[in-house]
């Protein structure tokens, strides 16, 4: 297929309906309409459902229902909504059944601001919802990955029987790039073993609940999500690497904040620092392992991020301590432009902070002193 | 090769829009490109503004803080944009919109006056073309051709009858521009 010019929000909505998504349930929201609004004309058009919920409660449950069917359904939301969509998205994980939800992040807490923000990061990753669950957390960093990461998450979300998110910050869902489109596959419905989807009087009823009102039942549960996560993380760790071969101060970054690093990076190349970027393509599994390994390599790690600093323990769980690990981050909705992210490079180049200064605290004390 | 532009002005005067349609062109012409509007509250408010990327790599940050080029369709951004572009830069303004001279002696501000040269061709929704065509004067990596091809391709059907005049505005604001380029000591 030719490359054509996509805006973020319809490329996922688009991408969405190529992979075969037949029910969509959401409710508007800024810097994410354009995805409900592409899929209010698109998908009536193929005779598929969409339906503009009454508020992002609805949409969430409704998700919940057509998913328990085993057809591949979505809904998307921003931050906010997705606070909303908390209670729905634990009743889908504790049923076991597979769900794509795509949050375009803005700036909060609360009803903050619709500018681009990465601040959901721990909302996605570590919790969320209520109760013991793991679920999968994809991070595209341009409308290409978008795309690619939005067909992907229909079959993680069906190969793991888990909810597969897509986070992204507001600058990509509004962002035009030249993207290609996957072919458009017919609508395959899976017999998946556990879909409520009918007996037709043939077979016999099968039982969809996140009830399990023994506590031994629930433990297994438990255990049950875990061992399948295991296999997550062995299988479906993405990420990307850039000018790392040599480098010996080594940024990581996602989405937005990933990319803007790049940036960076080019110019501290020219200026002959050796600096090198690891974007994490799925922050939930984390690219723990290949951190380990770069800290053989790298003297000291960037974390770079658009909140203060939430994917920052994680990389620090992985570098454990043994080199230093510093911290830039522009939350509230602001996006960090390279020359921040330069500065941060050469300031590390020439004076590198010792493993033992909290890298948050450090940075806190670097904006506060600034304003 | 990266070049960032930024086109800023009124809204309805086709900011984003003529913004997009370098994008087309940019991408046609086999580059990498990226294209974000301003969408939050300010867009409401009456002045637009949207920042083209274009490069020969895959393109890292799509915001810009000090664009070595940019267009100013009216007055405000003629104000904020000289004051935020890149040394040496060069930046188009429309001065049928603005009342003063340039303050900055370090940037190519051409003047090219896109209300009167789009009245001439007979429509004043054309004077996007015509400061494109100016830009186009500072950017050899994209050429007229390339944007005259990006609008035959991708303006609606419904407004393919627009294209000779677009062709002519897009003329028009590169010859205008060149003119001035003249006037620049060597």
């Amino acid at each position: 297929m030719p490359k054509e010019l996509w805006k973020g929000n319809e490329a996922i909505a688009e991408a969405a309906v190529r992979a075969g998504l037949e029910a969509y349930f959401g409710y508007p929201i800024t810097p994410q309409t354009e995805v409900l609004e592409y899929l209010s004309r698109r998908m009536p058009e193929l005779g598929r459902a969409f339906v503009q919920a009454e508020s992002e409660l609805g949409a969430v449950n409704m998700v919940y229902g057509a998913a328990c069917t085993g057809v591949r359904v979505m809904s998307s939301s921003s931050s906010p909504g997705v606070s909303l969509m908390m209670e729905g998205l634990s009743y889908i994980a504790g049923t076991e059944v597979p769900a794509v939800l795509i949050n375009v992040m803005r700036g909060g807490p609360g009803l903050g601001n619709i500018a681009p923000a990465q601040s959901d990061y721990n909302q996605a990753v570590h919790g969320g919802g209520h109760g013991d669950y793991p679920r999968i957390v994809l991070a595209p960093a341009s409308v290409q990955e978008a795309i690619d990461l939005t067909v992907l998450s229909f079959d993680l979300a069906e190969k793991y029987r888990m909810i597969c998110m897509l986070i992204l910050d507001g600058a990509i869902g509004q962002m035009m790039e030249p993207a290609e489109m996957p072919e458009m596959k017919p609508v395959n419905r899976k017999d998946f073993g556990w879909a409520t989807n009918g007996t037709m009087g043939k077979r016999d009823r099968r039982l969809l609940t996140s009830i399990y009102l023994n506590p031994l039942d629930e433990e297994q549960t438990n255990l049950r999500l875990l061992t399948r996560w295991k296999q997550v993380q062995t299988h479906e760790v993405r990420y990307k690497e850039y000018f790392i071969d040599d480098a010996e101060i080594v940024i990581v970054g996602f989405g937005t904040a990933g990319r803007v690093a790049l940036s960076a990076v080019r110019t501290a190349r020219e200026q002959g620092i050796k600096v090198g970027l690891l974007r994490p393509i799925t922050v939930s599994p984390f690219p723990i392992e290949r951190l380990d390994q770069l800290t053989g390599q790298a003297r000291a790690f960037l974390v770079t991020e658009m909140n203060t600093g939430q994917m920052l323990d994680d990389v620090q769980l992985a570098v454990h301590g043994r080199v230093p690990v510093e911290f830039y981050g522009r939350p509230g909705g602001v996006v960090p432009f390279p020359d921040e992210i330069l500065n941060e490079i050469k300031r590390i180049a020439s004076a590198p902070a010792t493993a033992h200064t909290d890298a948050r605290d450090a940075w806190l004390t670097r904006m506060t002193a600034q304003a | 090769m990266q070049k960032e532009i930024i086109i800023a002005g009124f809204g309805g005067q086709g900011v984003l829009f003529g913004g997009q349609v370098l994008a087309y062109a940019a991408m046609d012409s086999g580059k990498d490109v990226t294209w974000i509007p301003s969408y939050g509250p300010e867009m409401r408010g009456g002045t637009a503004n949207c920042t083209v990327v274009i490069a020969d790599h895959e393109i890292g940050s799509p915001l810009v803080k000090n664009p070595p080029l940019a267009i100013a369709l009216n007055l405000p951004s003629f104000d904020k944009y000289e004051s935020m572009l890149a040394p040496g830069g060069t930046l188009i303004v429309n001065q049928s919109m603005v009342d003063h001279p340039q303050r900055r002696n370090d940037i190519h501000v051409i003047m090219v006056p896109c209300n009167e040269i789009a009245e001439e061709i007979g429509d004043k929704k054309l004077m996007n073309m015509v400061a494109m065509g100016a830009l186009l004067s500072a950017l050899p990596e994209v050429s007229v051709k390339d944007v005259e091809k990006a609008l035959e391709a991708h303006l609606p059907a419904r407004h393919k009858h627009l294209l000779p005049k677009n062709y002519e505005a897009l003329k028009r604001g590169y010859e205008h521009a060149q003119k001035e380029w003249d006037k620049v000591p060597a």
